[in-house]
């Protein structure tokens, strides 16, 4: 951690580290998700698969929380220091002028997500936690698809999600090119990088919205 | 025209500054910037007012000297100019004009719109030349064949005049399209592959205990660089420093 911490690049290329990893978990928590939609058996069968699977539980869970911590935790560290760079502030600062204001304001993006987090935990994974780990209720297979449609039944939780997942998609929006610069990927492909991250920063938050509308209107 | 310039004032670095408010008429639209700072200087000496500091050397856009933060903006709301390259026309009567110095901790203000940005020279004395035997053995550089992709790239780095704009835009204060600049210049040339990984390591280790903050790619530096500096620079920087790393 110290090393990381140590330079500017490392710690931009740390942060492009942990954010592709979280991206890719979300295109993999988005594949599971969306079999809910057309087929409660298939979620069911991934669902079980993904909470009952020891690799799962125990090795890329762990790896998973630490990433999103990493995450956030860097980000804030970032944001501080950058602030301290500043010193004395500008009278007049027209960062719109030169910059997009998704890209100057990925704390509040990322503040957004982290708080959507927070309601994503309290819903899924701490009664999960529960579930098997604290009360070791005995395994039932077919759980999954009732417990995701009701939570979504609640008008106000669907709001806040859609909420949340338009600030994900702005987080992404830069993020997703953002990575790829910090690593030192620049060249005649970048703009393919730009086009995908936009079909990403777009297709997933709207495809995990579109997926708390349906059981909201299905249920 | 007539214009009113609210401009930071601060008597010397220990002092505390502030913005202040300035009158000044018959400004003509040919004039430079700093033609228009010049005419309101004689009009302050004329009141009996210390004249605002600033800095200027060339006023052709090659020194990189003339630091003004202008209207939220380095060097001015004009794309690919220096200050002094900045005219009038880009105004309108009547416009009220806010001058600031460029900020950074690293860049502490001297006086009024004058800061030390000597920061930037101790990067560069931290590894931005290669060595070079000059006891009249030296070979001719243009004996080297070099594609010409490669040198048309380190030539365009090597166009960074050094002016901090980047540093200056940046909402992090970040000089990475600066030292990026400096360390692509010799990385895309073979001379100066001898140094590179020592350079990279070095630059960016004195950059950072300059104290400027980090790079979130906004792209801000990119846009506001009078020299038009690409970000892919920096991209290049990250891969050298994390291949400086890999060789430890």
């Amino acid at each position: 951690m110290g090393f990381v911490l140590s330079s500017t690049i490392l710690r931009k290329f740390a942060m492009a580290l942990s954010g592709l990893f979280l991206m890719l978990f979300l295109l993999q928590h988005f594949a599971i998700n969306i079999t809910s939609v057309f087929s409660e058996t298939i979620f069911n069968q991934f669902s079980h698969f993904m909470g009952t699977n020891a690799i799962v539980q125990f090795v890329l869970q762990p790896i998973l929380i630490f990433g999103v911590i990493f995450h956030f935790v860097m980000g804030f560290i970032l944001d501080i220091q950058n602030r301290s760079a500043r010193g004395t502030r500008y009278a007049v600062y027209k960062g719109s002028a030169n910059a997009s204001w998704v890209s100057r304001n990925m704390l509040i993006s990322g503040g957004t997500v982290l708080a959507f987090l927070a309601l994503h935990f309290y819903d899924f994974w701490v009664p999960e936690m529960n579930y098997k780990y604290i009360e070791f209720l005995p395994e039932n297979p077919d759980r999954y698809y009732e417990e995701l449609v009701h939570k979504f039944e609640d008008l106000t939780r669907v709001i806040l999600y859609v909420i949340s997942f338009v600030f994900l998609a702005l987080h992404l929006s830069h993020g997703f090119s953002s990575a790829f610069q910090s690593m030192g990927f620049n060249n005649k492909y970048t703009p393919v990088v730009k086009s995908l991250g936009k079909v990403y920063s777009i297709g997933i938050p709207a495809g995990f919205a579109f997926i708390a509308i349906f059981h909201f209107l299905n249920h | 025209m007539k214009l009113t310039l609210k401009i930071w004032r601060q008597e010397n670095a220990t002092a505390k500054g502030s913005m202040q408010t300035y009158s000044l008429k018959g400004v003509s639209t040919d004039m430079s910037f700093l033609e228009m700072m010049d005419v309101l200087n004689e009009q302050l000496m004329e009141q009996g007012i210390d004249p605002v500091a600033f800095d200027h050397d060339c006023r052709e856009g090659i020194c990189g000297s003339c630091s003004m933060f202008i209207n939220g903006e380095a060097h001015g709301p004009d794309r690919l100019v220096t200050t002094c390259q900045l005219h009038m026309r880009k105004f309108k009567d009547g416009d009220t004009i806010h001058i600031e110095p460029f900020r950074a901790k690293p860049f502490p203000v001297i006086k009024d719109l004058v800061v030390d940005r000597t920061a930037f020279d101790r990067i560069q004395h931290a590894g931005g030349f290669v060595s070079v035997n000059t006891s009249g053995n030296t070979q001719d550089a243009n004996a080297t064949p070099i594609e010409k992709a490669d040198a048309d790239k380190a030539f365009d780095a090597a166009t960074c005049i050094g002016c901090g704009a980047c540093v200056a835009s940046c909402k992090n204060a970040s000089a990475m399209l600066f030292v990026s600049a400096k360390v692509s210049q010799y990385a895309l040339l073979p001379q100066g592959q001898v140094e590179a990984t020592d350079r990279v390591l070095n630059m960016v280790k004195q950059m950072d205990e300059e104290g400027f903050g980090n790079c979130t790619n906004t792209g801000a530096c990119e846009v506001e660089c009078p020299k038009g500096i690409s970000l892919e620079n920096i991209a290049r920087m990250n891969r050298e420093y994390l291949s400086a790393n890999m060789k430890g």
